[in-house]
């Protein structure tokens, strides 16, 4: 059963499309990872997904069972944020507020959800700690909690990693690998093609060519064999 | 201080203490979102467009030029912070625009059109605040009474909706949070605010009852609701303290509530130093 299906799509900025003829479908419990070079449309695909920007033509179809707006979203961070004074549990709260609507407070199930999911990203012991004094990674993991108070169905993750050290950045891994098993929909945008066909059960790929399916066929077509092929240059070269 | 308990025989003294510190509550409350929202210059440059419309106002002779000042600095601030973090023109460059703008246009027109004699007097104390917090009259007392009772229960059921919109307006728009119309519940309670903060302070000094509270608490405190709160307090002490101090010293208002906020902002910072310095 396909949670989320584009037909068609054609993705830009003013009527300039970026990307064009977009063909993909995600099923309920996939790990789906959108690679490509910077300025290929991934961000702005994502943006589609949530409903943030209209697409220039074409469809994006949500299964009926995934309610509107139940989609978990891990943005890159924003220059405000970078300042902000809140504290972990002021943040992981704010993901209920689309179950709000024009309920001015939150409820108490909405509350325990909130310390369940820092409990689950390990940062229930940071929740009075102000989030601009955390460490990279685990502003990802509030962030991450966040996400979670806002969904239990699907997560698009918009480079979970960037700027994380290695030690982290495999944590952070895990974590989302293990949020995959326990049957939520990734859907994550990455630059790390290792990673990428590592942890994902299938591949967009959007660059000069696009392509769409699982981590195996994608490793065995042409694209996917020549991509890696350069990466793997590129890393013996070092 | 029997100086003190006399002038606080008098009405006029009651009126400006009430209002100027429901004025300071009201104004610190979304001094918070602005600072972080890189708005903080909004309180200046929508007090120049109050200004310009005032000037229209006096020109075509209304009686009561509230009736033009409120809608079109409504207007204005809804305009400057509708698009919220993806307009084209950045918050600054479009704060900076609208306020020279309308300054401009302000001054042109009471320079064309004035009847009155004392051109540069006028303009002086329209912007700087004039002792007109002084001469309120009652019916005035009750208007800012009802606003500002109104911005406080708006901003308290719209808190955890403010919040999150100001932390990251994608993630609430992509869970549902319908943020463009908060990003205008805001804007216009922010133009009512200036509008009436205009009768304190005037239009210049505005933007220091807006950001000097929010930004001395973020100097202490680490947390929304705590910053919001402190800010709140802070604000209400400097107005109380400066209105008493301006009467008893017989300084300018307006000047002497902001010299106050800017000695509180630098206490702040020193105690925010001493914290910080300690974790370190």
């Amino acid at each position: 059963m396909a949670l989320i299906k584009v037909e068609d799509l054609t993705l830009g900025y003013d009527s300039h499309p970026i990307v064009e003829g977009l063909n993909f479908s995600v099923n309920s419990g996939d790990y789906l990872c959108i690679v490509g070079e910077n300025g290929s449309g991934k961000t702005t695909l994502m943006k589609t997904l949530l409903g943030l920007q209209s697409p220039l033509s074409g469809e994006i179809q949500f299964d009926s069972s995934l309610k509107k707006n139940a989609i978990g979203y891990l943005p890159q961070q924003t220059l405000v944020q970078r300042d902000f004074p809140a504290s972990v549990a002021e943040i992981v709260l704010s993901g209920c507020q689309g179950k709000c609507k024009m309920r001015p407070f939150y409820s108490k199930e909405e509350k325990e959800l909130a310390e369940a999911n820092m409990k689950k990203m390990s940062v229930y012991e940071l929740k009075n700690r102000c989030y601009r004094e955390l460490s990279g990674g685990q502003q990802q993991r509030v962030l991450l909690a966040r996400a979670l108070c806002a969904t239990g169905d699907i997560l698009l993750l918009d480079e979970p990693v960037a700027g994380l050290d290695p030690k982290v950045t495999s944590e952070m891994y895990k974590l989302i690998e293990d949020l995959n098993e326990e049957g939520i929909t990734i859907i994550m945008i990455s630059h790390d093609l290792s990673a990428a066909t590592k942890y994902a059960s299938h591949i967009l790929h959007i660059s000069r060519g696009i392509y769409f399916g699982t981590k195996e066929e994608y490793l065995q077509s042409e694209l996917g064999s020549l991509f890696l092929k350069e990466l793997k240059g590129g890393e013996e070269q070092i | 201080m029997t100086n003190l308990i006399e002038s606080l025989e008098y009405p006029f003294v009651r009126y400006a203490l009430i209002v100027g510190v429901l004025i300071a509550l009201c104004s610190s409350l979304l001094g918070v979102t602005l600072v972080l929202k890189r708005f903080s210059f909004i309180g200046d440059g929508l007090s120049h467009v109050a200004f310009g419309a005032m000037a229209v106002a006096a020109v075509i002779g209304l009686s009561n030029n509230m009736l033009l000042i409120l809608p079109v600095t409504v207007i204005s601030a809804i305009l400057l912070l509708r698009t919220g973090q993806n307009t084209k023109i950045k918050g600054d460059a479009a704060v900076a625009m609208i306020s020279v703008g309308a300054l401009a246009f302000g001054y042109l027109i009471m320079n064309i059109f004035s009847s009155s004699s004392n051109l540069s007097g006028d303009v002086c104390s329209t912007l700087f605040g004039s002792t007109s917090i002084l001469t309120l009259s009652i019916s005035e007392v009750w208007l800012c009474l009802i606003l500002s009772v109104t911005v406080l229960i708006i901003f308290i059921l719209f808190y955890n909706k403010i919040f999150a919109v100001t932390f990251d307006e994608n993630f609430s728009k992509a869970t549902g949070v319908n943020a463009n119309a908060y990003n205008l519940l805001i804007a216009i309670i922010i133009a009512v605010i200036i509008v009436l903060a205009m009768n304190l302070v005037g239009s210049l000094l505005i933007s220091a009852l807006l950001i000097f509270p929010a930004l001395s608490a973020m100097r202490i405190f680490r947390s929304f609701k705590s910053v919001t709160i402190f800010s709140a307090v802070l604000s209400v002490l400097t107005a109380f303290s400066g209105i008493i101090i301006s009467i008893l010293a017989g300084t300018p208002v307006g000047s002497t509530i902001v010299a106050v906020e800017v000695i509180a902002f630098f206490l702040c910072y020193l105690i925010g130093y001493i914290k910080g310095g300690q974790k370190a």
